[in-house]
């Protein structure tokens, strides 16, 4: 498999480093302090394309906590927090919306 | 049913004990997950959107009822209370985190289930018609060869890392409903001039982002020779297939660039090296197979019996279920029985365990404890006696599962589409729920008759869009979700490929297009019967494009 950080980075805006957590594949992004979280207020948020590189490699190394790890864009919200940047991680971000689900006990 | 061996359970419970020792070694840091993820998706197991998904064979869409009632255990244990049939008639549970899958796929395996062969390039799991050795129309179970072909394929070394994955259908019934032109290899048993049972091979069908029907390569193939043809077949696609390029790697592109007649001269030609090898069948083996698939103990029954005409006439709602639902059944005074698994708002495919121990419960009291699922994604009761349908029914009600709605316009196959699907470019569940609120109405919908709508969210093609009456792609432009959508294909005996409507309309306007389709489709058929696909063969798509984008 061809490893993210072999693909070359295209950074419009803000962004994060998200990925798939290994023991139950939960969306986690990748935190300030080197740790995954699954709350994307507590992501790192950066713009540039080192900046975005930088925390990729570590969340690449990092293979046994989380798989699969990227970098997603996320606009800011008005509280300053980030929000997910587009459809694909808006789903990830809250789930799927097929609703109403037959999912039940959830 | 068909009763395992010994052979099969030991292998089943050897690959669950080398996959519990390989996910330990991947959570302990001994594995990378480059490592792990070839020995993963051998087992089923892919990693989505939100988590892990576990597909499951159900060979030939055949379950036991104590299978299912497993499968509803592993949805309420391991998951989140449901599972979702697919158009290969497997299951898939979307939620299942690794650390579980050891013990989750442990539970299976008591029952003879696995997710061995459900990914990979290998062949995957056989199909069929779900209303295998029931049909009035069919010649002989078809079954018996998908199990044939089953057994000879599992693990086989030399098919084992195929260019890309392989999928084979098998039909005996005159009426296509195992959209074998759609497959990589479509068996179709048939009977020649001689009298003579045997197949029909056809090879490079198949939908994705280059779809094609398959063409026949062999008219007639005697039941001794299948292993060996398709042996042949696959070494054939194994040889010559280009690896270079995963989107050209399907035994489609190789049949549709050297030509059919080309590709089935190299097939007949190592064939010849094999035909009368070990390869050959022995009618006893084909036997002994065949003796393992038990049929049930029928009793001696009439058709229409009085009570279901009383009830008929009593209830609307009943005789709608009972001219929509239930078919004739080779044995007098039987049914086949169709859950549809299409409720209007839901997901398409989805079941709850709930329904599925419910529904276990009523395959044991009214089907001989056998299930099948169908690739339309709906579940098929196949030995129902006709007496018992007026109770049946009310139990199927109960549990929403009793809709009128087979094969009309609000059963809808879909994809998972962007929801769940890590391939996907758009939603699809939620454009077949809106569909089914727009077309509630269920006196519209007999009114309209077959209208079969295939949603994918991506041009992979697991909803099957290409073949839909009428068919909905998913795409993305610039970050928004689009919809293509296509006319007048369909996936039986005549099987063709949709034509485009016109440009892609936003998420917002596709059920708004649809309605207008179907109101041009009232206003253009020639009469009642003219069903939706005969009206859009006879016209073309131009009168539908033209009232489509008039409006939009």
């Amino acid at each position: 498999m061809t490893s993210p950080l072999e693909q070359k980075l295209k950074i419009t805006g803000p962004v994060v480093v998200t990925a798939n957590r290994l023991r139950d594949g939960a969306v986690v992004y990748r935190t300030l302090d080197g740790k995954w979280s699954t709350r994307l207020e507590e992501a790192a948020v950066v713009s540039t394309v080192p900046t975005a590189t930088e925390l990729l490699a570590a969340a690449v190394a990092d293979d046994i906590s989380a798989v699969g790890a990227y970098v997603a864009p996320v606009r800011v919200g008005p509280g300053g927090w980030p929000e997910p940047g587009n459809l694909r991680e808006r789903i990830r971000h809250s789930g799927p919306t097929t609703v109403p689900s037959v999912t039940v006990g959830v | 049913m068909y009763l395992y061996d010994e052979l099969d359970r030991t292998l089943v419970a050897e690959r669950v004990s080398e996959f519990r020792d390989q996910v330990g070694r991947r959570i302990s840091g001994k594995l990378t997950e480059e490592e792990f993820k070839p020995l993963r998706l051998m087992n089923g197991v892919y990693l989505q959107l939100h988590a892990y998904m576990l597909r499951i064979a159900i060979p030939y869409g055949t379950l036991s009822s104590r299978q299912l009632r497993m499968l509803a255990h592993v949805g309420r244990r391991y998951d989140r209370h449901f599972g979702h049939f697919t158009t290969r008639q497997n299951i898939q549970f979307n939620w299942i985190k690794l650390e579980d899958l050891p013990d989750a796929t442990a539970d299976l395996a008591s029952v003879g289930l696995h997710g061995m062969q459900t990914s990979g390039n290998n062949v995957r799991n056989i199909t069929t018609d779900q209303w295998a050795g029931v049909a009035p129309d069919e010649l002989e179970d078809p079954r018996i060869w998908a199990e044939l072909l089953r057994q000879h394929t599992t693990l086989h070394p030399e098919f084992s890392f195929l260019p890309r994955k392989f999928k084979i259908a098998v039909t005996a019934a005159a009426h296509d409903r195992a959209a074998i032109k759609v497959h990589d290899v479509g068996l179709r048993l048939h009977r020649n001039g001689a009298g003579e049972i045997g197949f029909e091979v056809l090879v490079g069908g198949g939908l994705g982002r280059t779809p094609f029907i398959a063409k026949s390569i062999r008219p007639f193939l005697p039941k001794r020779d299948i292993l060996s043809y398709v042996e042949a077949i696959l070494r054939v696609y194994n040889q010559f297939a280009r690896r270079d390029n995963i989107y050209k790697a399907r035994i489609k592109i190789l049949v549709h660039d050297l030509g059919a007649e080309a590709f089935a001269r190299e097939v007949e030609a190592e064939w010849q090296h094999i035909k009368d090898g070990p390869l050959a069948l022995d009618p006893a083996v084909v036997a002994e197979i065949a003796a393992r698939f038990r049929y049930p103990d029928y009793a001696r029954l009439d058709d229409n019996p009085p009570e279901l005409a009383r009830l008929r006439n009593a209830n609307r709602r009943f005789d709608a279920w009972l001219g929509n639902a239930v078919a004739n059944h080779k044995v007098p005074g039987y049914a086949i029985v169709t859950l549809s698994l299409k409720p209007e708002g839901g997901p398409p495919g989805d079941a709850t365990s709930d329904q599925m121990d419910t529904i276990a419960d009523l395959a044991d009291r009214y089907s001989f404890g056998e299930i099948r699922v169908g690739h339309e994604q709906n579940l098929v009761f196949p030995h129902v006696a006709q007496r018992d349908l007026p109770e049946l029914w009310r139990a199927l009600d109960a549990i929403g599962v009793a809709i009128p709605n087979v094969g009309l316009v609000s059963d809808i196959i879909a994809c998972p589409g962007l929801d769940y699907c890590s391939l996907a470019n758009a939603r699809a569940i939620p454009v077949a729920q809106e569909l089914t609120r727009r077309f509630r109405n269920l006196d519209l919908a007999h009114d309209l008759g077959r209208l079969h709508i295939n949603i994918s969210g991506c041009i992979n093609a697991c909803g099957h869009h290409h073949v839909g009456h009428i068919g909905i792609l998913g795409v993305e432009k610039n970050g928004e979700e689009f919809y293509q959508i296509t006319l007048g294909g369909r996936a039986d005996e005549r099987a063709e490929l949709g034509a485009l409507l016109g440009p892609a309309v936003p998420y917002g306007k596709v059920a708004d297009v649809v309605e207008e389709v179907v109101a041009a489709y009232l206003e253009l058929r020639e009469r009642p019967d003219e069903k939706f696909v005969e009206t859009v063969k006879r016209l073309g798509v131009e009168p539908f494009k033209e009232r489509v984008y008039a409006t939009h």
